[in-house]
């Protein structure tokens, strides 16, 4: 079958689909650093990034993808943290946030192998 | 002292004011239109921050209520004069009461839901207030959804006919976001495999050990919450429910199946307090509760000499606050049945 | 779903609808889009209601689709819409009637306004003599196009020839109704129903013998917008979101969409065609799509008119399988003659659209 071409082609929606997402991908990082579940999104992490200033990273933001399943997104921002754990130094909630990083960077390396 | 205290709803605020005024000496009378005494904690299970039973709180109250205090039930004022610093209320009954002192205890009612429209509460089948989970889980029955299946997903909606201007209600009613997290960690404790959100525009975790309770429902229970308003509800062909909430946090609009759609109901002043407001010409502020005389130093007077206020008819309160202002009351009305004037003393 | 809770709810919103001697105000674009809707509306009133209709020949756009594009600045929009109020005056009448829901729109709007504030009223009122020396008085009733058939459904009812019921089951056919934004959104309370629920359509739905489908995205714009279709290369925006309500309408396998709005009909229509060719996607069975009608054009196959003299040969969605359906006969060879049985010539046939039963 052929593609008519009309001049524009249909845009994509912009909504988050929680049901059609990658939804076990936080459930198994969470079992892997239950400390994930404790994030109040307040941004003292991201504030603090060294990587962030400079980079996408976002670790407050990268908790929230995860938390919906968006993960397509999620593996530039995680490569460019340097470990320094200077996030963690500030969390008020005591998230531990290097293993958040290195757990969803294991994590979506498993989702990409065969 | 031999003076007479009328008291009017036999909830909360009406119950303790009576025991401590009783206590005090006064003769009261406590009018409550319902057969039993207790008001909205008779049908409240369980309590926030500690989970301790309503009936616990109530049979405390209950304590409260001695031989001396006149309780008549089925009966509300149809009818109240002054004359010369005396009270003169009729009841429904036709009883004519005289007191010195009156106290409007008459509280608050949930906001009626159907209101906001686009939640279709009335019309969807899983979609219930959180005074109906809170019926559902005394009841004791197993917790199924319309079509008889286990909820896998349940979402609690906060700020429903509060902080919204569109129903008139622009005040915060103080106690739905921490019984959000009470009432998502019950139902965690009841179906653990269930999937329990929050949709929270703000999340007032302001009492002592609410944001305890915060971080237990997210460590232990595994409560997620996600920050946005529920704009519209719609329903699946399966009975279930789509909503729509912008995850204000991410910045995108997010759609999200729900088995059932618990809305966190607002408080309105009730229909009793509105009706006293009229019998006794006391004024109402711009949210519609009672008028406090002062809101920092006179919270328990209204405006009408001899007429005192308590618990939730002057603004949405926790029980431990109601429990606290029925006690200040009474001390105020003491202090004017005694003619002991503390608003005169020099600043 | 509690058909109670609805029922409580449209009580809320009820409005007046004038009995009789309706001014009636035609669409812009309707008459191309779907050509035989407007004259199936007043063939219905007078004919089968006995009720008299007016239309004044000097009538204009009321300017909605320049005022939505912001070409129009609002005051030069009251000022035109006040002429249309000054030729109904002038003529007698004083209930308006818009067949347009973006006209209802802008007339409910500009009278709201006005309301509150009058002096903008009078500003208008001004510029409208200054310009034309023309005065006006403000319409007694206004009520859209479908607001007035939804009035009169039980007296279409009964002279029905046919239903909204599929002939060879029996069962009803499931309708997906769909509800011009500038109804009731802007104004709940000018709308039959509310916003949340309207209920204009499904009366009429039911009234006939229909089954409506509530689903999903009901409330979700058709994506005429106005803007975005104007320009080529922002047309992808306006599909999208007639695709999001396919996609929602979908599994409730609808036998039709019917809507009240100049727009709506047009784009569920077209964008069925261009979803199918540019994605190979179709909605209804058999690479069928779903036909969609205009309330006056579901009003008119009940009554049994000539499919051909009300404009269906014009759907990109080939009507055909509906009339099937419906038990409503019709002469193939009749489709693509116009005025004097002229031949209007044919269309394209799509490469992924099935078109096969239509006999081209």
């Amino acid at each position: 079958m052929s593609a008519k071409n009309f001049g524009f082609s249909i845009h994509k929606d912009r909504q988050i689909d929680y049901d059609k997402n990658y939804r076990e991908f936080y459930y198994r990082v969470k079992a892997v650093e239950p400390s994930i579940s404790l994030c109040i999104s307040c941004g003292n992490c991201t504030a603090t990034c060294s990587a962030g200033n400079f980079t996408s990273m976002n670790l407050r933001n990268v908790i929230l993808l995860a938390a919906r399943g968006e993960v397509n997104n999620l593996g530039d921002n995680v490569s460019a943290c340097l470990l320094c754990g200077k996030c963690q130094l500030g969390c008020p909630r005591g998230v531990n946030t290097r293993n958040v990083v290195i757990a969803i960077r294991k994590e979506l390396k498993i989702r990409r192998k065969p | 002292m031999g003076k007479d205290v009328l008291i009017i709803g036999g909830g909360i605020a009406g119950m303790e004011a009576s025991a401590y005024l009783s206590a005090m000496g006064y003769q009261v009378t406590l009018v409550e239109k319902a057969n039993e005494l207790g008001g909205h904690l008779l049908r409240w299970e369980r309590l926030f921050p500690t989970q301790r039973h309503g009936k616990e709180v109530l049979s405390f109250l209950h304590c409260g209520i001695d031989g001396k205090i006149r309780v008549i039930k089925n009966a509300e004022p149809v009818a109240a004069v002054t004359r010369d610093d005396l009270h003169i209320v009729t009841l429904s009954t036709g009883e004519v009461i005289t007191a010195n002192a009156v106290l409007i205890t008459t509280g608050y009612k949930t906001f009626d839901a159907s209101r906001k429209e686009e939640y279709g509460y009335g019309i969807y089948n899983n979609v219930v207030t959180s005074a109906d989970l809170e019926e559902m889980f005394s009841s004791g029955k197993e917790m199924l959804t319309s079509s008889g299946i286990v909820p896998r997903r349940v979402g609690f909606i906060h700020c429903v006919g509060s902080r919204d201007e569109k129903v008139g209600n622009i005040y915060c009613s103080k106690v739905c976001c921490v019984t959000a997290v009470k009432q998502a960690i019950e139902l965690k404790e009841r179906l653990p495999y269930a999937e329990a959100f929050c949709f929270y525009m703000d999340l007032r975790m302001y009492g002592m050990h609410f944001e305890e309770l915060y971080k237990e429902a997210q460590e232990k229970h595994g409560v997620q919450f996600i920050r946005g308003r529920l704009s519209e509800a719609a329903e699946n062909q399966d009975h279930s429910l789509l909503i729509k909430v912008e995850d204000t946090l991410t910045g995108r609009p997010l759609k999200m199946k729900m088995d059932l759609l618990v809305l966190m109901v607002g408080f309105e002043p009730s229909d009793g307090t509105q009706k006293m407001a009229e019998l006794f010409h006391l004024e109402t502020g711009s949210t519609r509760f009672l008028k406090m005389a002062d809101e920092h130093t006179s919270t328990n007077v209204s405006s009408v000499q001899g007429v005192f206020l308590a618990g939730t008819c002057s603004a949405p309160r926790t029980i431990t606050s109601t429990i606290t202002d029925a006690r200040a009351a009474a001390a105020k009305i003491t202090s004017y049945l005694s003619q002991y004037s503390i608003e005169q003393r020099e600043n | 779903m509690k058909e109670e809770g609805k029922k409580k709810l449209w009580q809320e919103y009820q409005k007046e609808i004038a009995d009789d001697r309706y001014f009636y105000v035609r669409s812009c674009v309707r008459q191309s889009f779907f050509p035989g809707a407007e004259q199936a509306f007043l063939k219905i009133m007078r004919e089968e209601l006995g009720k008299d209709v007016f239309e004044h020949a000097c009538h204009t756009t009321c300017t909605g689709i320049a005022y939505h594009a912001d070409v129009v600045p609002f005051d030069t929009t009251m000022t035109v819409v006040a002429r249309q109020f000054s030729l109904m005056t002038e003529s007698g009448y004083q209930n308006l009637v818009p067949s347009c829901i973006t006209s209802f729109g802008v007339y409910t709007e500009i009278l709201e306004t006005w309301k509150h504030f009058p002096e903008v009223e009078a500003k208008v009122r001004e510029f409208l003599f200054k310009a034309t020396g023309r005065t006006f008085e403000i319409p007694k009733n206004l009520a859209h196009a479908s607001d007035v058939i939804y009035k009169f459904r039980d007296s279409i009812a009964s002279r029905a020839k046919y239903k909204l019921v599929n002939q060879q089951t029996g069962e009803p056919l499931r309708v997906v109704e769909h509800i011009g934004c500038h109804y009731a959104k802007m104004f709940p309370h000018k709308g039959i129903g509310g916003a949340e629920f309207p209920h204009v359509l499904i009366g009429m739905v039911e009234s006939w013998g229909g089954e409506v489908i509530d689903y999903p995205e009901r409330r979700h714009c058709c994506g005429f917008g106005f803007r975005q279709y104007l320009v080529q290369a922002n047309r992808g925006y306006s599909v999208a979101c007639s695709k999001k309500k396919f996609e929602s309408m979908e599994p409730y396998m609808p036998d039709l969409i019917v809507t009240n709005c100049p727009g709506c009909p047009m784009f569920l229509d077209r964008w069925q065609y261009v979803i199918a060719e540019m994605e190979n996607h179709t909605y209804g069975a058999d690479k069928q799509g779903i036909p969609v009608l205009t309330f006056e054009e579901m009003a008119a196959m009940v009554l049994g008119y000539d499919p051909w003299e009300i404009g269906l040969q014009v759907h990109q969605i080939p009507v055909e399988p509906l009339m099937i359906k419906m038990g409503i006969p019709f002469d193939p060879g009749k489709k693509y003659l116009g005025k004097n049985s002229k031949d209007m010539g044919r269309p394209e046939i799509p490469d992924y659209l099935n078109y096969s039963g239509m006999k081209i």
